[in-house]
C-alpha cells in the first residue's frame, strides 16, 4: 500500500517558487491562502543558504485529524490526508496543533471572520465526485484521479521537490546522494547526530523495554 | 468549636493536595463526513490530459501508473539511460 509523502532536497532546491505557482494555479488557490510555500534559512549568507518547499506533510499519525473537534478529517488508502469542507467549522484547532503551519484559513469578510480550513491535498481532491466541478471548487483539481502525482513536485525544475510514494522516492533521494559522492553521512545518523568520537561506542539501549 | 473550624479549613485547604491523575483517556474520533472515492474507481482521464492509463476498478494497475510517474522525477534513469 502506497503512502503519499512529499521529500524536499535542500541541496536542490533553488527557491524559485515554481511550485508555490504550480500549486496555486492547478488549485486556483485564492489570494491570502498558501498551500504550499519556500521556507529559507540563512538567507544571504554565502554558503549557508538553505530553502525547503513546505506544505501539508500528510502526516502518518496526524494531529490535526486528533484535535478537530468536528471530526472532518479522514486518510485515504494511499496516505493522503484530507478533508471534508462542509463540516469543517474554521474553528483553527488544526492550525495550532499542526507543526508545518499547513492548515490554511481564508479571510472572509470583516473584522478576520475566518473561513473554513483550506490546505494541500496532495492534489487528490476531496470527498465530493472525483474531477467534479463541485470537487475543484472546493478543494482544487484531483490529479490522482488522473493517474498523476502533484503539480508542485511534478513542475519543480530541478527536482529538488519529490512526491509519491514515501518508499519510490526515498529510493530517487537514496540513489542521488550516493551518486553525488556522499554516503549516510549526508542524509543519515551523521546528519542528525554529528560524527561522534572516533572509536566511540554508541549507546547501550536503555533497560526495561523500548524507550 | 474553634478545633472544628480548623479541622474543615485543612480539610479544604489541603484538599487541592490531592494526587489526581492528569492523563487524558484519547478518545480516537471518528470520519463524520462523506466518503470518498479512491482515485482507481475512475475511469482514466482522457487522451489530451496525458493522465496514463490504468484498468478502471483495479487498484494495481493505478499503482503501476502512478509508480511509472514517480519514476519519471529520477533524472538518473529519466535522461541519462
Amino acid at each position: 500500500m502506497a503512502r503519499m509523502k512529499f521529500l524536499c532536497d535542500a541541496e536542490r532546491c533553488i527557491e524559485c517558487n515554481g511550485c508555490v505557482t504550480a500549486c496555486k494555479n492547478e488549485n486556483e488557490v485564492p489570494w491570502g491562502v498558501n498551500r504550499r510555500r519556500v521556507v529559507t534559512i540563512n538567507d544571504g549568507v554565502v554558503g549557508a543558504e538553505k530553502s525547503i518547499s513546505v506544505a501539508c506533510m500528510h502526516c502518518s499519525d496526524a494531529p490535526c485529524m486528533a484535535v478537530c473537534p468536528v471530526d472532518c478529517f479522514y486518510r485515504t488508502d494511499d496516505g493522503v490526508v484530507l478533508h471534508d469542507k462542509d463540516l469543517c467549522i474554521g474553528c483553527g484547532y488544526c492550525f495550532y496543533a499542526c507543526p508545518f503551519g499547513a492548515p490554511q484559513f481564508p479571510q472572509a469578510g470583516a473584522f478576520g471572520l475566518r473561513g473554513k480550513m483550506d490546505k494541500c491535498t496532495f492534489c487528490a481532491g476531496g470527498p465530493e465526485a472525483d474531477r467534479s466541478d463541485a470537487e475543484f471548487g472546493k478543494y482544487g483539481r484531483n490529479r490522482l484521479a488522473e493517474g498523476k502525482l502533484p503539480a508542485c513536485a511534478e513542475m519543480c525544475s530541478t527536482k529538488a521537490l519529490l512526491g509519491g510514494d514515501g518508499d519510490v522516492i526515498a529510493d530517487i533521494y537514496r540513489e542521488r546522494v550516493l551518486r553525488r559522492g556522499k554516503g549516510s553521512e549526508v542524509w543519515g545518523w551523521g546528519t542528525a547526530y554529528g560524527p561522534g568520537k572516533p572509536g566511540a561506542q554508541p549507546p547501550a539501549p536503555p533497560a526495561g523495554g523500548k524507550s | 468549636m474553634r478545633g472544628l473550624l480548623v479541622l474543615v479549613i485543612a480539610a479544604f485547604g489541603l484538599a487541592a493536595c490531592g494526587e489526581s491523575s492528569q492523563v487524558v483517556v484519547y478518545k480516537q474520533g471518528k470520519y463524520q463526513g462523506k466518503p470518498d472515492r479512491p482515485p482507481w474507481e475512475n475511469a482514466p482521464a482522457a487522451a489530451e490530459l496525458r493522465g496514463g492509463k490504468w484498468t478502471q476498478g483495479d487498484r494495481a494497475s493505478w499503482e503501476e501508473q502512478i509508480k511509472s510517474r514517480q519514476l519519471a522525477q529520477h533524472e538518473h534513469r529519466r535522461i541519462y539511460q
